[in-house]
This record gives structure tokens, C-alpha cells and sequence, in this order.
């Protein structure tokens, strides 16, 4: 059992209800999303908590929580790790330029890998930038990564025509999901 | 944000096993944690605990819902541009006055300045985008994820 599965909607799946999900959002739903955005107490009923903070039953906070879990507004609960206390100091931008008809099969089987995070097809920006399969790459160092970059190239074999890799040199902005409380 | 790796040490063997259950996900149950002390055969307190210590030093960076903008409504879109070395700083500032600019990152690349814009509207990105270019007198290159091959944000600890 997991975080996925208990919410009855997989992430593939809950991609497909975007167009429908905005609808179903109501005032209460934003005020619920706002509150638990900077995330859950720590205690043993977090969303009897929440629900107090809101004027609102557990019951009531679980169900509205659950239904934006199947609407794939909420894709999970869970914790976000810091790669760089975890010492994945190095993260690279791999992308590839990947054969079209081939590159849903690759990508998820990509995306599968455990170094890999956000991974995603994206146009192409011809001819500056024939890429066109993205997966960010995290490792301990830069060596770590290339050699994780050298088993993504395995798996996409001959067709991938081209591939590079984009360290990042500073961040200069980073902020999180804002969100207003009013619809 | 902490940016340093932990000391050596910092974690256990059961904080590492914590952390990648968690990636996977709580469900929503009215006890979520005691789910989690079974599968680690914990006790509910004890999760608690080494969950609000991990925040503490920094393992972790939240806990609680992941929300996909997109699926409110909202829209994400990758960008890039080419910026000649001598106006760098002058482009960041003006493409960080945008508040719809999320992360901003400098690359090592021709294209060497990567950003996040997430707007309310997916009209929203052509028009702040747009506003980049007439600002800059530059390119923004835009890159939408056309598919996502979702994982999660799953790193072996």
C-alpha cells in the first residue's frame, strides 16, 4: 500500500482529469490547499487539526482531501528530501534528443530509474535545441552522475541521436507553490 | 534551505528507510502515521519524532501534500534563454521582478539561463514570456512538458 494507490488515482491516471478537476475545486477546497500548502502538523490526527484550523470536521477535511487526491490536484503526502543534506550536492539537466516514435516506451522506462526526477518529453527548439526527452540526474558528485548518465544512455541505445548534460552553476530564484486562499 | 550535506552519521539506518517510504506517500486516513510505524515496526510517537527532527536538520525540506498546480487550473512552463556573458546580471534581475518566475537557474550551456514561470492561466505564460522578450530584447525560448514520466521526487537514500 502506498500514498498512490490509497488515494485510487495513479499519477498517469490522474493526468488525464486535469480538464475536470478545476470545476470541482470549491472555496473550501482553496482554503484547505492554502492552509496545508507550508504542510501537515506533525501529530498523530494531522487532518482533525487541520480540519480545527478550518472550522472543519476530520471526516469532513479527509473526504475533501481524498477527492482532490483522486482529482490529481494532491499527487501525494509525503516528504520532500533535501538532495543536498542527503549529499546529492551534484544534479545535472540530461536531455536527449530521442527517436519520436520511441520516446513514450524510453521516457517511462527513464522515469522509472531511482536517480532520475522530473523527467518529461518536451518540444523540440530547432535548430539550437534538438532535445527533446528531459531527465534530472542527482548523485553525490559529478562522476556519479555521468555514470548514471552513461546507464540512461544504455537503455535509449541507438535511438538517441544526441544527448547533452546541463550543470547547474547557481541558483538564482527559488521559491515555492503559491497559492491565494480566494478562488 | 540547507545547502551542505550533513555530517555522516546524521542518519540511521531507520531515518534512511523513513525517508524513502515517505517519498512514496502516506494515505489519507485519519492516523496516517500509524500506517508508516507498522511497515517500519516503529511506534506512532517514535515516527513523529524522528519526522520532526529530519525537518529539523534538514534531511527534508516539508512534509504534507504535493499539489500539481496544473491540475488547479495553473500552468508550468520550462524556459530558456541565450544571454551574452556581459549582460548576465542585468537579465536576471529583470527576469526575477517577474513573480510568476518560480526557480531560476544558471546553466552551463549556450543557453544559459533556465526558468520556471507558473502562472494561473496557461495564457498567462505567452504573455510573461512575451514581456520578457520586449524587456530583454532577447529570446525566450519555451519548453511545456508535453508528457511527464512521473516518479515522484524519489532519490535512494
Amino acid at each position: 500500500m502506498n500514498g498512490t494507490a490509497a488515494n485510487g488515482a495513479k499519477p498517469s491516471e490522474a493526468s488525464d482529469r486535469h480538464a475536470g478537476a478545476q470545476g470541482r475545486i470549491d472555496a473550501v477546497d482553496r482554503r484547505l490547499i492554502a492552509a496545508t500548502g507550508p504542510g501537515l502538523p506533525l501529530v498523530e490526527a494531522p487532518f482533525a487539526e487541520v480540519g480545527g484550523w478550518l472550522g472543519l470536521s476530520e471526516a469532513e477535511t479527509i473526504a475533501r482531501m481524498a477527492r482532490l487526491a483522486r482529482a490529481g490536484v494532491i499527487r501525494r503526502i509525503g516528504a520532500a528530501p533535501n538532495h543536498y543534506a542527503l549529499g546529492m550536492t551534484a544534479n545535472g539537466m540530461s536531455v536527449w534528443d530521442v527517436e519520436d516514435a520511441q520516446v513514450h516506451g524510453l521516457g517511462t522506462q527513464v522515469g522509472a530509474l531511482p536517480f532520475v526526477t522530473h523527467c518529461y518529453r518536451r518540444p523540440r527548439a530547432l535548430p539550437l535545441w534538438p532535445y527533446n526527452l528531459f531527465a534530472m540526474i542527482h548523485g553525490a558528485s559529478r562522476d556519479e552522475v555521468e555514470e548514471k548518465r552513461a546507464r540512461i544512455a544504455a537503455i535509449l541505445g541507438p535511438a538517441c541521436r544526441g544527448s547533452d548534460i546541463l550543470y547547474s552553476r547557481r541558483i538564482l530564484k527559488k521559491t515555492g507553490l503559491r497559492l491565494t486562499a480566494e478562488g | 534551505m540547507r545547502r551542505a550535506a550533513l555530517p555522516p552519521g546524521a542518519l540511521d539506518a531507520t531515518d534512511r528507510a523513513m525517508l524513502n517510504a515517505l517519498q512514496d506517500g502516506l494515505p489519507i486516513v485519519a492516523r496516517p502515521f500509524d500506517w508508516l510505524a507498522q511497515k517500519l515496526g516503529l511506534d506512532t510517537q517514535g515516527i513523529l519524532a524522528r519526522l520532526a527532527r529530519l525537518r529539523e536538520i534538514g534531511a527534508i525540506t516539508r512534509f504534507g501534500p504535493f499539489f500539481d498546480a496544473a491540475a488547479m487550473g495553473g500552468a508550468f512552463c520550462l524556459c530558456a534563454m541565450e544571454v551574452p556573458a556581459p549582460r548576465f546580471e542585468e537579465v536576471v534581475t529583470l527576469v526575477n521582478a517577474h513573480p510568476e518566475v518560480a526557480h531560476n537557474y544558471e546553466r552551463d550551456h549556450r543557453l544559459n539561463l533556465w526558468f520556471v514561470l507558473a502562472t494561473e492561466t496557461p495564457e498567462r505564460v505567452a504573455h510573461v514570456a512575451g514581456t520578457i522578450e520586449a524587456e530583454t530584447g532577447l529570446s525566450v525560448l519555451r519548453f511545456p512538458k508535453e508528457e511527464e514520466f512521473f516518479v515522484g521526487f524519489r532519490v535512494e537514500v
